[in-house]
């Protein structure tokens, strides 16, 4: 073994050569090979998985509409149009990358839910949980940014609407916003920005998603139960036994997935979006994507311009401060009754928002969405806070090995066979 | 990506060959799959239908006196269209074909003795030859001259000296008229 | 824990799919009727005779005043016409192209690569010939209205005289199906304004079906491919799921 080369494991000389002066295989194999992993998930934890490869299947076919896209005003729209039309399967490309959207912010939520209910976020995994939330916002706003591009009314309203957000702070909001538009209104330029920071940000989400990793792999996975790993006995090596898991339900990603690009591409969009940019007629009607329904219920919810955006924002930054809020040393909702009624009681919240988001700003929508939004942060607020000092957990299990494989008496909520039979 | 990248290798980690049948069978439907997604992704690199349908140029020959030659476009490409004199095309079919590097004859360059239609790109790397304005160099044999690697193209369009291995394309045109072409 | 689980994955499940749901249903509070039309259902396709009916109908009647930029000549190849029908109707029609050499912009025949002729220069032109009004152009028009191809058709057969009680504005006209039921466009179709040259009788209904059907293919000429790719592409991942399920069965048989 010459001087300053690693010490590679492996048998082929051609992996062999490369690795010992580039680790990367030993590293592939220790992260993602041999790398220890709570033998108790469940199918949740997909989702951390389907989100990357989500995020790719963006990156690739976001690339390839880039090479037909123009973002200027008077071609952005026919420029899409034309890939539907003439561009070689560039209908199969659009419409993927379009529900790709909505299949990315569906994975993304539900792998955010399963970090609530399961308590991910608590010590040791605050900056992980963080790092989380950071590109959950660099989602929204490429999400954002990605739907102004083909210039549609909904395109040009949505941006509008959005970039006017920033003129309720004082004293820079209108500073922010003339920085946003490049001009007097949403127009050209802002088109050419939005393009611009469109295609920058998921290379930035990557790298937000490497430190995730990182982060992840340092403290290790959570588990439906939230008690850390005792020994070999609570853990699987992550391959072949997640590798395969995780296949699995790949495929059953990819199905849901086809059935919208296939079937309904435009189930989840607005019709108006097919018409091209007016800046003279605004829609009668105008709703965000379905995805950010719950967040403009909490913006309408509050008659102040100033409170409704602190509070749309609000209701993710308080998400960066959920590790803290939730002092409970129990991790998973599974033992905490009453923790448990509150957050799905939170999770009907969230819901009843996105609903009230798409409704017209009428009673009795306006109400249900106050209440609802009351809850929203009282949750996090004043429930958590309180939950961690009056609440009696039940009983955890000693190990997961023991609640999984059984053996000596167990609590009741962990005794019932785990998901994996399933 | 993690799953997609080990789905059916299960066994090939802990040294046994334990490659049975099931897994087999599931990597192969996987690269199957792989594979199909590919296919979507480099088709749309290929020349859309828009463009594919934007492949024909008229050209009035009337305007164009003999010896005199005009230059358009075609598929974002120029087209040198030649109104040769007698001296030309004889010139063009004295030649013994097997001198050319490239051998072709006269009368399979043309589709009416004075008309010479060819890509005006030159076939080393691409350059437009000079030759179509009465001032240009035409090279050694009065054709086309191309002053990137200096290629000499011959009065039909065909090289004679220089780098470029093929001659001047002829490309697929039809007379609509006596003095009309359509190219594309 | 498996109960619970179940339990929390409903409740997600069913949110998630009604969720969607008012995003759509939210504005005019029009019900549309379904209508029946070849294309429906996933192995619908379009059907070629009535969607040539239908161009013609778009052709005689309707492109007076309304655009389809961005459909070409050519586009109709794919509704079943030959190279020479196309060409034919292409020259029927007179563009303007150029400049030319000496730098004036001339007129010529068309040609099928040439875009859809359009019946105004521009928006202001149009609203100046139609008393302010739009004809908006119709190239995705059954993807940019909610209801899509239901609603045209149902638009197109829904002119009547306005009810006692209600006041129409000047120059507008009662529509049962038109979000506030006053439309500045004229009822389009009255019997027999086309001749179908394969007997079809024209009447109301029979135009608005066929153009309807042309105008769906028109916003989305791609559907019958991508239902026919979807089903294989769904028929593969349905193999490769049980394939992936039975892997994942046997690499987790020796843990419980």
């Amino acid at each position: 073994m010459a001087i300053g080369l690693h010490n590679s494991d492996f048998k082929n000389p051609v992996v062999r050569w490369i690795d010992q002066r580039m680790p990367i295989f030993t590293m592939m194999q220790k992260e993602y090979g041999t790398f220890p992993t709570p033998r108790n998930f469940n199918y949740f934890w997909n989702f951390g998985a389907l989100a990357m490869v989500n995020l790719m299947i963006m990156i690739a076919t976001g690339i390839f509409l880039a090479m037909h896209y123009t973002p200027h005003t008077a071609y952005a729209f026919d420029s899409v149009e034309r890939i539907m039309r003439d561009v070689n399967f560039g209908w199969l490309i659009r419409y993927v990358h379009m529900n790709g959207a909505s299949m990315f912010f569906i994975v993304v939520f539900i792998h955010i839910w399963r970090g609530m209910y399961y308590g991910s976020y608590k010590a040791p995994r605050e900056l992980l949980w963080m790092l989380g939330v950071v590109i959950f916002l660099l989602m929204m706003a490429t999400a954002f940014m990605g739907y102004v591009l083909p210039w549609g009314q909904m395109s040009f309203w949505g941006a509008t609407v959005i970039t006017n957000l920033f003129s309720a702070f004082p004293v820079v909001g209108d500073w922010i916003v003339a920085l946003l538009w490049g001009g007097f209104s949403v127009d050209n330029p802002t088109l050419n920005r939005f393009f611009s920071l469109h295609y920058l940000m998921p290379f930035v989400i990557v790298g937000v998603v490497f430190l995730h990793v990182v982060a992840l792999h340092i403290t290790g996975s959570n588990n439906p139960l939230g008690v850390e790993p005792k020994g070999p006995q609570d853990t699987l090596p992550f391959h072949p036994y997640y590798t395969a898991k995780d296949s699995f339900g790949l495929v059953i990603y990819f199905i849901v997935f086809a059935s919208l690009v296939f079937f309904v591409p435009n189930m989840l969009g607005h019709p108006d979006n097919y018409i091209p940019a007016d800046p003279l007629v605004t829609p009668a009607h105008i709703v965000p994507e379905w995805y950010f329904l719950p967040f403009y219920a909490i913006l309408r919810a509050v008659p102040d311009k100033l409170g409704g955006v602190l509070l749309m924002f609000g209701s993710i930054a308080v998400l960066f401060v959920l590790p803290w809020l939730d002092s409970s040393p129990v991790r998973s909702m599974r033992f905490r009754p009453i923790a448990r009624i509150s957050f799905l009681l939170w999770t009907v919240c969230f819901f009843v928002l996105m609903y009230c988001g798409a409704m017209p700003a009428e009673e009795p929508y306006v109400t249900v969405s106050r209440i609802a939004t009351a809850y929203y942060f009282a949750y996090f607020l004043v429930i958590l806070p309180l939950l961690g000092r009056l609440e009696r957990p039940l009983p955890l299990p000693e190990s997961i090995a023991r609640a999984v494989l059984g053996g000596g008496p167990l609590p009741a909520g962990a005794a019932a066979k785990p998901m994996e039979k399933a | 990506m993690v799953g997609m990248a080990d789905s059916g290798g299960a066994a090939a980690t802990d040294g046994t060959p334990r490659r049975d049948f099931l897994n087999l069978v599931t990597a192969s439907f996987a690269a199957v799959g792989v594979g199909a997604v590919a296919w979507p992704f480099i088709a749309s690199m290929q020349p859309a239908r828009d463009v594919l349908a934007l492949a024909s140029t008229e050209v009035d020959l009337a305007p164009i006196a003999e010896g005199q030659a005009v230059t358009v476009m075609w598929r974002g490409k120029p087209v040198f269209v030649r109104h040769r004199s007698a001296a030309e095309v004889t010139a063009a079919r004295e030649v013994p074909i097997s001198q050319l590097p490239d051998p072709a004859p006269d009368q399979a360059r043309v589709q009416k003795d004075q008309w010479l239609v060819v890509l005006g790109v030159c076939t080393h790397l691409g350059c437009v030859p000079l030759g179509q304005k009465p001032t240009d160099a035409r090279g050694d044999y009065g054709g086309w001259f191309c002053p990137c690697h200096g290629s000499h193209y011959d009065t039909a369009g065909r090289i004679r000296k220089g780098p470029a291995p093929r001659n001047l394309e002829v490309p697929q045109y039809a007379f609509t008229s006596d003095t009309k072409i359509r190219i594309g | 824990m498996l109960r619970s689980t179940l339990k929390a994955f409903a409740i997600l499940g069913g949110l998630l799919a009604i969720a969607p749901a008012p995003a759509r249903a939210a504005g005019e509070a029009i019900a549309i009727p379904d209508t029946r039309f070849s294309f429906d259902g996933i192995f619908g396709t379009y059907d070629r005779a009535s969607a040539q009916r239908g161009f013609q109908v778009y052709k005689e009647v309707c492109s007076a005043c309304h655009s389809m930029r961005l459909l070409s000549y050519r586009n109709l190849r794919e509704l079943g016409l030959t190279e020479q029908q196309v060409a034919a109707i292409a020259a029927q029609f007179t563009v303007t192209d150029g400049p030319n050499d000496e730098g004036q912009m001339f007129e010529r025949s068309g040609r099928p690569s040439d875009r859809f002729r359009r019946p105004f220069p521009n928006q202001q032109a149009a609203r100046a010939a139609n008393n302010g009004a739009y004809p908006v152009d119709l190239s995705v028009i059954t993807k940019a209205r909610l209801g899509g191809a239901d609603y045209i058709f149902a638009l197109l057969t829904g002119y009547q005289d306005p009810p006692a009680g209600v006041t129409m504005m000047d120059g507008m006209n009662y529509n049962r199906y038109f979000p506030g039921h006053q439309i500045a466009m004229a009822a389009p179709l009255n019997p027999d304004q086309v001749e179908y040259a394969d007997g079809t009788p024209a009447t109301v209904e029979q135009m608005a079906r066929d153009v309807t059907t042309f105008l769906a293919w028109a916003a989305e000429p791609e559907l019958e491919q991508r239902r026919a790719m979807g089903v294989k592409v769904i028929l593969f991942l349905t193999i490769l799921g049980g394939l992936a399920y039975a892997v994942k069965r046997k690499v987790w048989a020796d843990v419980h």
